[in-house]
C-alpha cells in the first residue's frame, strides 16, 4: 500500500481566536512550514508538512474564527472551504482546537464544522488551566454525546500530543446524526440564522449538562480580573502602556542600531571585495551597485522588524494587546484607528516597514488599511540625516530663553508635523475609506497567560521571511532600476567624460582623487537620472528646487538618506559621511538667477518639508504592497504623500521666499 | 432595560437584541437569551465595556451594548 503515489493526508486546524491553535499547529510542523494564499482570496495561508507512521500529513493552520456565518474575509475562509470538496486545500478530516475553560463557545463553531459531513476531531486544549478551575470535564461521556473522538491535551508542554497523531493514522467517521437535528422553518436568511444559532447553544447546552460538572462555583480567573484592575486603570493602565510603548520604541531605534551597522559593514566589505577581486566591467557594477546594494537594503530592515514582532509577539501572546485597544479604543475610534494602531504609528517612528507589517495584528480591514496610509507619514529615522543636514544648513545653534535650542526645536516641530499629518489624513480617509464590513468591537478580552517562547521565535521567523521573500523582491527590482538610472547616460556623454577629465593637463593641476570625484559629479549629472533631474526643474522651482535637488529628489527614492549621499556626490564631496564639507559646499552655492544663495531658509524649509511628507521610499511600498496583496494601495499612498508632499513645500517656499 | 444601562459589577439575564446585524455576532459568541451576563468594568475613558459571560470576558463599545435587552428582577 504504501507507495510513492500515496495521497497526502489533508488536515485543516480549525478553533475560535486564542485557542491555542497556532501553538499546535508549530508543534506538529516545527520549522517545516509555508505561508501562501488560500486560493483565490487573500487571506494568508500557513500550512506545513510532517509524516506520521508513513503517512505523509498537509497541516493547514485556518484563520481563528467563532462561527461559519461570519462576515469577514478571513473567518469566510473556513466555510468556503469545508463547502468546496473541488478545493485544493479541501481537508479529510478536521482537529478542532478548543479552549477548555471556554468549552461552550468552542462547541459552537466545533458542532457547526461536524454538521457540513466532515470528519472532526475535538482537542481539547488548556486542560492544565481547566484543572484550576471549577469545572471537569468527562471526556468519555463528551465523546459519546458529540459521537467524534475527543482528546486532551495542552500544547504548552506537548502533553496528549503523541496520543493525537496517532488517532490521525486512523480512519475517520461522520456521526450520523447532526448535533442541530431540529430543522428551522424559516425564508429569511439572517433571521434563520439567528434562530438556529439559538438552538445549537440549546443543544450544546444539553451536551454539556451531561459532560461537564462544576465542582464549585467559584468567579473564575481571579489573577486576570486583578492584572485587569491595574492594567485598565485610568492612571496605572495609561502609564504601563506608555512604558511598554517607550520600550518598544526603544529597542527598534537604538538596540537595533548596533546590528544594522554590522549588517552595513559586512555588505560594504563585501562590495569592497568584489569590486577588487572581480574583473572590470558593467556585469560587477550591476553586481555590486544594483544587486548587492538592493540585498543590503534588505536584510539591513531585519534587526529592526525581529525586535518589534518579538515584542509585539509577547504583548498578543499574553493578552495584554486586547487591553491596549481596550483602554485607548474610545480615543482613536475618532480618527478612524483601533486602540491596535497605537503600537504601528510609534514603531513609524523609527522605520515604517516593521510597522506596518505590525497592523496585521488590527482585526477591523477598514481601521487597518488607514493605520497602513498614515504611518509613512510619521517622521522615520531615516529622514533625521536629511533633517540634521538642512536644518544645520540654515539654523544658527543658538539657545532660546537660555537653554532651549532653536535647531532641535525645529527638529522637534517636523515630528510633531509628521504626527499631526498622520492623524488629519486618518480623519479625511475614515469618510473616504468604504468600510469592507461594519465595523464591531465585540471582541474576546483572554486570560493573561505567559508567552509561549517558541510561538514568538517562529513568529518572528515567518515575519523576517516574508519581508525578505515578498517585499525584498521589490526593493531588489527598485534598486536595480536606480542605478541603471545613475549609471547610465544615453549616447557616448561617459567617454567624453573619461576622455575630458583623463587629459593630461588635468592630472598635472589635480590629484588623481579630485579627479575621480569630478568624473563622478558629472557621470551623475549626465546619466538618466541627471536627465530627469533637468526634466524634473520646471515643476520643482516653484517648489525652489534645482535640477541637483532634482537628482536627489530621484535617487533618494531608494532611501531617503541616500539625499545626503547624493548631495555628496552632486558636489564632488568624496566622502559622503562628512556632513561638514557638503555642507560647506551647499552653503557656497549661489543660485544663478537671483545672485543669492542657493539653500536659502526658504528651500530648506520647502525641502524640509517635502521629505516630511513624500514617500521617498522604496521599502515602505514594497511592503504595502506585500501586506496589502494589491498594487492599488500602494499606488494611492505614493499618489496622495506625493500630493501632500508638493502643494506644501510649494506653500512653504511661496511664503518665505 | 438596556446592558449599557447597568453598573459595574451588576448582573441580569439577556432578554432579546434591538439590532439584526449585531445580535447574530452577540448569540455566536454566547450572548444567548436566557443567558446571566455581568457587567466587569468600563474602560478608562468611559468606553467601551468589558462583561462576562458563559465564563469569559467580552469587550464591547458602549454603542453596542444598547443593542442588547436585558432584565435584572428575573435572577436565578
Amino acid at each position: 500500500m504504501a507507495t510513492g503515489t500515496e495521497k497526502t493526508l489533508k488536515v485543516a486546524l480549525a478553533g475560535n481566536p486564542n485557542s491555542g491553535k497556532s501553538t499546535l499547529f508549530n508543534i506538529f510542523t516545527g520549522l517545516n512550514q509555508k505561508i501562501g494564499n488560500f486560493p483565490g482570496v487573500t487571506v494568508d495561508k500557513k500550512s506545513g508538512f510532517a509524516k506520521i507512521k508513513n503517512t505523509s500529513i498537509e497541516f493547514i493552520d485556518f484563520p481563528g474564527s467563532y462561527s461559519i456565518n461570519a462576515l469577514s474575509e478571513d473567518e469566510k475562509v473556513l466555510p468556503d472551504v469545508l463547502s468546496d470538496t473541488t478545493n485544493p486545500v479541501h481537508p479529510d478530516v478536521v482537529v478542532y482546537v478548543a479552549d477548555s475553560t471556554n468549552l461552550r463557545r468552542s462547541l459552537f463553531l466545533c458542532t457547526q464544522i461536524m454538521d457540513s459531513g466532515i470528519p472532526v476531531i475535538l482537542v481539547l486544549n488548556m486542560i492544565d488551566l481547566l484543572e484550576k478551575s471549577d469545572e471537569e470535564i468527562d471526556i468519555a461521556s463528551l465523546s459519546k454525546e458529540l459521537g467524534i473522538k475527543v482528546l486532551a491535551v495542552n500544547a504548552r508542554d506537548a502533553k496528549g500530543i503523541e496520543e493525537l497523531k496517532k488517532s490521525l493514522t486512523d480512519s475517520f467517521s461522520i456521526p450520523d446524526k447532526k448535533i442541530l437535528s431540529v430543522e428551522v422553518q424559516e425564508t429569511d436568511k439572517a433571521k434563520k440564522q439567528r434562530l438556529e444559532t439559538i438552538e445549537r447553544y440549546k443543544a450544546i447546552r444539553e451536551i454539556l449538562k451531561k459532560a461537564v460538572s462544576k465542582k464549585t462555583s467559584g468567579l473564575g480567573s481571579s489573577v486576570t480580573n486583578k492584572l485587569d484592575d491595574i492594567l485598565t486603570h485610568r492612571i496605572y493602565g495609561f502609564l504601563i502602556f506608555f512604558l511598554v510603548l517607550f520600550l518598544v520604541f526603544q529597542s527598534i531605534f537604538s538596540w537595533s542600531a548596533y546590528p544594522m551597522e554590522l549588517i552595513e559593514k559586512l555588505f560594504s566589505s563585501l562590495e569592497q571585495f568584489s569590486l577588487s577581486h572581480l574583473p572590470k566591467g558593467m556585469l560587477t557594477e550591476l553586481l555590486v551597485n544594483g544587486i548587492l546594494a538592493g540585498i543590503s537594503g534588505v536584510l539591513v530592515f531585519i534587526p529592526q522588524i525581529a525586535l518589534l514582532f518579538a515584542f509585539i509577539g509577547i504583548l498578543e501572546d499574553t493578552g495584554y494587546m486586547a487591553r491596549v485597544s481596550f483602554i485607548t479604543d474610545r480615543l482613536l475610534r475618532k480618527f478612524g484607528l483601533n486602540g491596535r494602531s497605537v503600537i504601528p504609528l510609534i514603531s513609524g517612528v523609527a522605520c515604517a516597514v516593521p510597522a506596518i507589517m505590525a497592523t496585521r495584528t488590527i482585526p477591523n480591514w477598514k481601521e487597518r488599511i488607514i493605520t497602513i496610509m498614515v504611518t509613512p507619514l510619521m517622521s522615520c529615522s531615516a529622514r533625521l540625516p536629511v533633517y540634521t543636514l538642512l536644518i544645520s544648513l540654515v539654523i544658527p545653534s543658538e539657545k532660546i530663553f537660555g537653554f532651549l535650542n532653536l535647531q532641535g526645536l525645529v527638529l522637534m516641530a517636523l515630528y510633531l508635523i509628521g504626527f499631526v499629518a498622520a492623524i488629519i489624513v486618518a480623519m479625511v480617509l475614515k469618510f473616504v475609506i468604504k468600510a469592507r464590513e461594519r465595523s464591531f468591537f465585540i471582541m474576546e478580552l483572554p486570560v493573561y497567560r505567559s508567552p509561549r517562547w517558541s510561538s514568538v521565535g517562529l513568529g518572528i521567523l515567518e515575519k523576517v521571511k516574508v519581508f525578505v521573500f515578498e517585499a525584498g523582491k521589490v526593493i531588489v527590482a527598485i534598486s536595480i532600476v536606480l542605478w541603471v538610472l545613475s549609471s547610465f547616460a544615453p549616447g557616448d556623454r561617459f567617454e567624453k567624460i573619461e576622455k575630458r577629465f583623463r587629459a593630461e593637463e588635468f592630472s598635472q593641476t589635480h590629484s588623481s582623487d579630485e579627479i575621480e570625484k569630478l568624473i563622478a559629479t558629472e557621470k551623475l549629472e549626465q546619466s538618466y537620472a541627471g536627465i530627469m533631474g533637468h526634466f524634473m526643474e520646471p515643476a520643482i522651482r516653484p517648489l525652489g528646487f534645482d535640477w541637483k535637488i532634482g537628482i536627489a529628489l530621484v535617487t533618494s527614492f531608494a532611501a531617503r538618506e541616500v539625499f545626503v549621499g547624493t548631495m555628496a556626490t552632486i558636489y564632488s564631496v568624496g566622502d559622503e559621511n562628512n556632513t561638514l564639507s557638503i555642507r560647506e559646499k551647499m552653503m557656497s552655492e549661489i543660485n544663478p538667477e537671483t545672485g543669492e544663495k542657493r539653500y536659502s531658509t526658504a528651500v530648506a524649509f520647502s525641502l524640509m518639508i517635502f521629505y516630511a511628507f513624500a514617500m521617498q521610499c522604496m521599502s515602505t511600498i514594497a511592503i504595502v504592497f506585500s501586506e496589502t496583496k494589491s498594487w492599488k494601495w500602494p499606488t494611492l499612498q505614493f499618489a496622495y504623500m506625493s500630493f501632500l508632499a508638493y502643494f506644501s513645500a510649494l506653500l512653504v517656499y511661496q511664503l518665505m521666499k | 432595560m438596556k446592558l449599557s444601562e447597568l453598573k459595574p459589577g451588576q448582573s441580569a439575564i439577556i432578554k432579546d437584541f434591538s439590532d439584526d446585524d449585531l445580535s447574530l455576532r452577540f448569540l455566536e459568541m454566547g450572548c444567548v437569551p436566557g443567558e446571566e451576563i455581568m457587567l466587569e468594568r468600563i474602560a478608562p475613558l468611559g468606553d467601551p465595556i468589558a462583561i462576562r459571560v458563559s465564563g469569559y470576558s467580552l469587550c464591547l463599545r458602549f454603542s453596542e451594548a444598547e443593542s442588547i435587552l436585558i432584565s435584572t428582577t428575573e435572577r436565578k
